[in-house]
């Protein structure tokens, strides 16, 4: 599924340019540390994380991330939007959290 | 895959988040340009990455040189930073020197060197306490 259908689905908010949306979406994975993400997360996953600076969408791009999600409304630094739009890294945010997320990304996935 | 051997150097600057991974995600892109097989790509990036941002928290930055050629990737990141005291007590996983800010950001925890270790083919480490650290990652393109 294209990261912008998913987006969609899961009714999220897309922080980032349009380019980052066509890639695919075939998993997820929930981890706040960037080293466990890096040796854990599978090329296409959404990636659901609380921090917002600048090196997740570094991370996401070493692991081939199309897409991270921030969950609970959390405020993104401008900085981290630039550098993920540059990048062709969607940045996601939705007021729900990573479990409901999961929980219904499951479904669609 | 080209011949010649391809080398770069980059600057990691001190104490800068912002510009941390910046070289790591650079190789990445030039081994993929290369047709370099997608895994050997990704253990090559996670295991700069991780020496990238160990040089930018321990060490106020550094250099890293890469070498590419027909056989090997070569990395090699160079600090002038405290160096490491006790190496065996720092490959072992969770063990970290990381202040609480660096935790905060989801590094530093103890993880660095274990991955390079897992990912590189070849590690080596020279550190002098006071001096510095070098650590070289090796990723073989060939199998002999």
């Amino acid at each position: 599924m294209k990261v912008r259908e998913f987006a969609e689905q899961l009714n999220m908010e897309i922080l980032t340019g349009q380019k980052g949306l066509e890639k695919d979406v075939m998993g997820m994975y929930i981890c706040d540390l960037l080293s466990w993400v890096m040796s854990h997360a599978s090329k296409g996953d959404a990636w659901i994380t609380v921090h917002t600076h600048v090196n997740i969408v570094a991370v996401a791009l070493l692991v081939d991330i199309p897409c991270i999600i921030i969950p609970e409304g959390i405020v993104v630094e401008e900085a981290t939007l630039n550098k993920a739009s540059e990048e062709d890294i969607a940045i996601l945010r939705t007021s729900k959290t990573a479990y409901q997320i999961a929980y219904e990304a499951g479904k669609l996935l | 895959m080209t011949y010649g051997i391809i080398r770069k150097d980059f600057v990691i600057p001190a104490n800068d988040f912002t510009i941390a991974g910046e070289a790591s995600s650079c190789v990445k892109k030039m081994l993929i340009q290369l047709g370099v097989d997608p895994q050997k790509v990704k253990k090559t990036a996670i295991s700069m990455y991780e020496a990238e941002i160990n040089a930018v928290i321990h060490a106020n930055g550094g250099i890293a040189e890469v070498e590419i050629d027909r056989n090997k990737i070569l990395i090699r990141i160079k600090d002038d930073g405290p160096g490491i005291p006790d190496l065996e007590l720092a490959m072992q996983e969770g063990y970290t020197t990381a202040p609480d800010s660096i935790r905060e950001m989801g590094f530093g925890a103890g993880m660095g060197l274990p991955n390079m270790r897992r990912y590189a083919d070849k590690l080596e480490i020279r550190t002098e306490v006071g001096k510095g650290t070098i650590v070289e990652i090796t990723v073989f393109l060939t199998d002999n």
